[in-house]
């Protein structure tokens, strides 16, 4: 009896020196060598893999940045700038601070403002619907509203307002990663940098149909009027196409433009209900007003 | 005029629907169901009435409070299985026994995967299995209970196969079992014979249905017609080989479940293949397991684990078996 | 009785206009030819505003390889060239003319004689198809000349003429096989002539016996010509379909018919190469049939090209207060109407009104996993998968896999789906994907 277990606990104890020693040398053989400061990296980002760096995931994002010589344009939407100061910390290099970006949907198109014409009956996708045709409504360019931006959005920050029928972004959870601009076949969406408090003024139509059949498509649209690029000092808008842009990166959230927009197709985002706040704002870059604008746009 | 729809193509639709499918199964297997009450009365509409309404109760509840989405009962997929399950059950069995095989068949067998056409086995089989292991004794008394229009003293009560178990272990033969009872000439088991399970009695009622399934489209004959071509050839060889130890095609077709879990149950389009080729080899398997475990295994019936065993093989089936592609091979 | 192979449904044929004779429609005090009625480039407009035009003349040049001419259908003043929407609202390049008269181009035949006499050459007749602007009337509009000439080193040994019309409610060629027998067998033996002398079958279903009957007559002439009777079947008239059906041979995947030695042109273009090569008229009208249940009095039309669909719906009995959905081609495959004031194409065969009960959808509900998808796929794919795959995104390796792009978007699976999933609208957008990919892919 004796011998049998101690031939047991011998033979086991062989097996398991020899497979300890096979096992050390295989895995010094197969040893992949890795930067270490890719995981240090990818430990300090979200972890989304939302694709909104343009990179496929967190740690491909991470690699990139780790083999990269300086981090220049590599930037993490989603965890801004706080986020890109801790990689630099950890790579010991200069974060390049960028502004942060928010979703907007650029289409006033409610049920209200925009009649359905018709009624779409099949797959609900924006996509499948946008192949199919011109959509539900007499404009071209607007809203399908059958939500692939909220089935895009990783960070729950669009929905879907039943009354309105179009998508909302929460300013607060956007983290501007893109991914709704990319789902949305129209292009609605776009990413703009916002102002002092998430405020942003915006032009919220898309339509570059001539005026006349834009407003009968719509009431909230913008028919290229041109009365806002005129009223803008900073010549932060341009009209093209019959369809107004105001340039968020120029744009002083003097707001002058929203009072004169006839139709209402341009908003402000965020801004107190009373009135009197935005004058302030604009105050200190009042300084250049001379230029005009003169140079009318194509 | 109406509002205009607009719809990418096509704009119209067959008059198949789910609901339509799952009352066609629901009409086919009536004969069966006309049958067993006919024979076993009372006891066997209320195991029929206690499984449907617990399926659908618990289906309701599940969906309703649990998972809190839309409730599907109205699709009737629900009910099948509470008819496939009493059906399925001793016609003596306790009311209890039925309740507790429709909680586990639509709780744990089809819900727990998300419910309709999620789940890997059938509903129904799990239900009886889980009966079959844990009550083996409420879930073996053959006795068969009183009748409406039928006098039972005739019959033994028990299943065939399991008086062939019992019979060759006491070492007596195959043909000297049959001759001591009555009840076992294929004639006799064709039309009607009371004992088993309430859906075995009679083969004639399952191949109406199964002939009603097949002009309405429901099912495609593939599955069943294996399994019958595959159990005959090997009950024949072997029954070739050793008559007096092993039983017949015959035999082993018109006895068991192998008619009522051929048509109803290895046929449920959730849990068996898509494409011919993945429905052939699905039906051989169930074929050569059945057979295997009537003949070597201690359960004197196989049609439900061979089912469920080759359950499990379905999404490899799906995955492997192609349909043939148009435009490749066959090339001029 | 022969038919094609894989799969297929039975939609009820519900062919109401079949007895309906075909009656010319009065040209609308004003038309807009779309330039962009067959497939590819849109043809350039060669008129301006102000001028004046015959029926059939020249009013868009084609503006690449595949493309094509475009004719004016009346006689009048051009009002305008401009962007007009066309029945998906898309905007599309229009010629818009007011209505003069009804003055013909004087070179054209206008007798009722049947000219049998084929003189022109092959060349000839190639280059006189190009200049009448015919395509593919039966919906794709693929030009016609560029099929009738085959690419070097590929021979046609059969031209089969497609009379399968297998659309439900459709009768637009059935009509014209069963009223222009002569017209059709002439222009299948002209194209037979262009394709070196080929053997030339006229395909028509069971369910056209006397359009059978007609063509067989008109044909008896012609040792080259056979006609055969298909059995019901849809998707019969699909070109792959039909080379199945009548040579058993299968277009190998990303293949042309013309690698198995097949061209494939439907009746309505055997027709309008007739009264081009022989009739020296161009294609400017079509017979287009008018039907539903909801429809007063459904007809078959001979509508000039660019007459507002509202006008034709007019001319069959105004519109019905139940219709609910307009198609422009048949329920199975035709393209839902979104804008009522479109105008007729080339390859506009019908005008189908649904009402709401008969062509809204049944909500969606879980896959059952029945097969019934895969067993009606014509091309052998298995839609449920597919659908599984796009839905999941991104997944597009797996549908490459499994033959997404061999998908001809006939709608058998979601016509058949019990548990009406919207199949096809999920394949067909991602098989657009999966093509976009394997062209990239091909380009480097």
């Amino acid at each position: 009896m004796d011998s049998t277990i101690l031939a047991t606990i011998v033979i086991l104890t062989l097996i398991g020196i020899v497979v300890a020693v096979v096992l050390f040398f295989v895995a010094q053989k197969f040893k992949v060598v890795e930067d270490e400061r890719i995981d240090k990296v990818e430990a300090c980002l979200p972890g989304a893999n939302c694709g909104g760096c343009g990179s496929a995931g967190c740690r491909d994002f991470a690699q990139r940045v780790v083999a990269a010589p300086e981090i220049g344009s590599l930037f993490c939407p989603v965890g801004g700038n706080e986020v890109m100061q801790k990689v630099a910390q950890v790579l010991g290099r200069e974060a390049v601070a960028q502004k942060k970006m928010v979703a907007v949907v650029r289409c006033s198109g409610t049920c209200e403002n925009r009649p359905r014409t018709n009624e779409y009956d099949g797959y609900a996708s924006c996509k499948v619907k946008a192949a199919l045709y011109s959509g539900d409504t007499g404009c071209r360019y607007g809203c399908l509203g059958c939500g692939d931006c909220v089935a895009a959005c990783k960070f729950g920050a669009i929905r879907m307002n039943p009354e309105t029928g179009l998508p909302e972004v929460d300013d607060t959870k956007c983290t501007g990663c893109g991914a709704c601009a990319s789902a949305c076949p129209r292009g609605i969406i776009e990413l703009r940098t916002t102002g002092p408090k998430n405020r942003m003024v915006v032009v919220l139509c898309n339509s570059k149909d001539k005026g006349a059949v834009a407003r009968k498509a719509c009431k909230a649209a913008c028919i290229g009027c041109a009365k806002c690029q005129k009223v803008c000092p900073f010549e932060a808008i341009k009209v093209e196409n019959n369809l107004a842009y105001i340039d968020f990166n120029v744009c002083k959230l003097c707001t002058k433009c929203v009072s004169e927009c006839p139709t209402g197709a341009i908003h402000k985002i965020n801004f107190p209900e009373k009135p009197a706040a935005p004058v302030e704002k604009a105050a200190p870059a009042a300084v250049q007003p001379e230029v005009k604008a003169k140079e009318v746009t194509v | 005029m109406s509002k205009q729809i607009v719809s990418p193509a096509p704009h119209m639709h067959s008059e198949f629907s789910t609901v339509r499918l799952m009352r066609d199964v629901l009409i086919a297997l009536a004969p069966a169901v006309l049958v067993s009450l006919y024979f076993y009365g009372w006891n066997a509409l209320l195991l029929l009435v206690c499984s449907v309404v617990t399926c659908a109760a618990v289906e309701y509840l599940i969906e309703k409070f649990l998972l809190k989405c839309p409730v599907t009962v109205k699709d009737c997929s629900c009910i099948v299985t509470g008819v496939l399950l009493a059906l399925n059950l001793p016609p003596a069995a306790p009311w209890w026994i039925a309740v507790v095989g429709s909680i586990v068949a639509i709780g744990i067998a089809k819900m727990t995967f998300g419910g309709l056409g999620q789940n890997i086995f059938n509903p129904a089989l799990v239900g009886r299995v889980f009966l079959l292991i844990s009550f083996p004794v409420a879930m073996t008394t053959w006795t068969a209970p009183q009748s409406w229009f039928h006098s039972v003293d005739a019959f033994s009560g028990a299943t065939p196969l399991a008086l062939i178990n019992e019979g060759l272990h006491s070492g007596s033969t195959v043909q000297e079992i049959i001759a001591a009872n009555p009840g076992l000439t294929p004639a006799q088991m064709l039309f009607a014979r009371a004992g088993g399970s309430a859906g075995e009695a009679s083969v004639i009622a399952l191949l109406i249905g199964f002939v009603y399934l097949l002009c309405r489209k429901v099912i495609k004959p593939h599955i069943p017609v294996t399994i019958w071509v595959t159990v005959a050839v090997m009950t024949g060889i072997f029954s070739l080989c050793n008559p007096e130890a092993y039983t017949g095609p015959l035999f082993n077709l018109f006895t068991g479940g192998l008619m009522l879990g051929s048509i109803f149950m290895a046929t449920d389009y959730v849990t068996s293949p898509m494409t011919n080729k993945g429905m052939i080899i699905f039906g051989v398997g169930i074929g050569v397991l059945t057979v295997l475990i009537r003949y070597f295994g201690s359960y004197p019936e196989g049609v439900s684990f061979a089912i469920l065993i080759m359950n499990l093989t379905v999404p490899l089936l799906n995955k492997y078996c192609k349909p043939v592609r148009f435009g490749y091979g066959r090339r001029k | 009785m022969i038919t094609f192979k894989i799969g297929g449904v039975h939609p009820h044929e519900n062919k109401i206009a079949r007895e309906a004779a075909i009656t010319p429609l009065a040209s609308p005090a004003k038309v807009a030819i779309s330039m962009a009625q067959h497939l590819g480039a849109p043809a350039t407009p060669v008129v301006a505003k102000g001028d004046k035009v015959l029926v059939g003349q020249v009013i868009g040049e084609p503006s690449g390889f595949i493309s094509g001419f475009v004719h004016s259908s009346v006689s009048g003043t051009v009002a305008a060239v401009e962007p007009r929407a066309d029945i998906a609202g898309n905007m599309v390049p229009h010629v818009v003319i007011d209505v003069e008269g009804d003055e013909w181009d004087p070179a054209i035949d206008r007798s009722d004689s049947i000219v049998r006499e084929i003189t022109d050459s092959p060349e000839d007749i190639l280059a006189k198809i190009k200049a009448a602007g015919i395509v593919g009337m039966g919906g794709a509009t693929f030009p016609t000349h560029v099929k009738l000439n085959p690419p070097q080193g590929k021979k046609a040994e059969f031209l089969i003429i497609n009379g399968a019309e297998c659309e439900p409610y459709v009768t637009a060629d059935d009509r014209l096989m069963r009223e222009s027998p002569d017209a059709i067998v002439i222009g299948a033996a002209i194209m037979s002539k262009v394709l070196g002398g080929c053997k030339c079958k006229i395909c028509i279903e069971e369910n056209k016996p006397e359009a059978i009957a007609a063509i067989q007559k008109a044909s008896a002439a012609y040792p080259d010509i056979e006609v055969l009777k298909l059995k019901k079947k849809y998707p019969q008239g699909g070109e792959k379909q039909l080379i199945d059906a009548v040579t058993g041979r299968q277009v190998p995947s990303g293949a042309l018919p013309i690698d198995t030695g097949c061209v494939v042109q439907n009746v309505a273009t055997s027709y309008a190469v007739y009264e081009a090569i022989q009739k020296n008229k161009p294609l400017f009208e079509r017979v287009m049939t008018v039907t539903g249940q909801c429809v007063p009095s459904p007809r078959n039309f001979r509508v000039r090209l660019g007459t507002p669909l509202s006008f034709v719906l007019e001319a069959a009995g105004g519109v019905p207060e139940t219709a609910a959905k307009f198609i422009s081609g048949g329920p199975m495959m035709g393209k839902a109407i979104a804008n009522l004031d479109a105008t007729t194409q080339k390859g506009s065969s019908c005008l189908l009104l649904l009402t709401e009960e008969q062509t809204r959808r049944k909500p969606e509900s879980n896959c059952i996993r029945c097969g019934k998808c895969t067993d009606a796929c014509p091309m052998g794919l298995e839609p449920w998968l597919l659908n599984k795959l796009s839905r999941a995104g991104g997944q597009y390796d797996a549908l490459e896999e499994n033959k997404i792009f061999d998908c001809i978007e006939c709608g058998c699976c979601l016509y058949t789906c019990p548990a009406n999933i919207p199949l096809l609208d999920v394949i067909r957008i991602n098989k657009a994907e999966v093509m976009k990919i394997i062209r990239g892919r091909a380009k480097k």
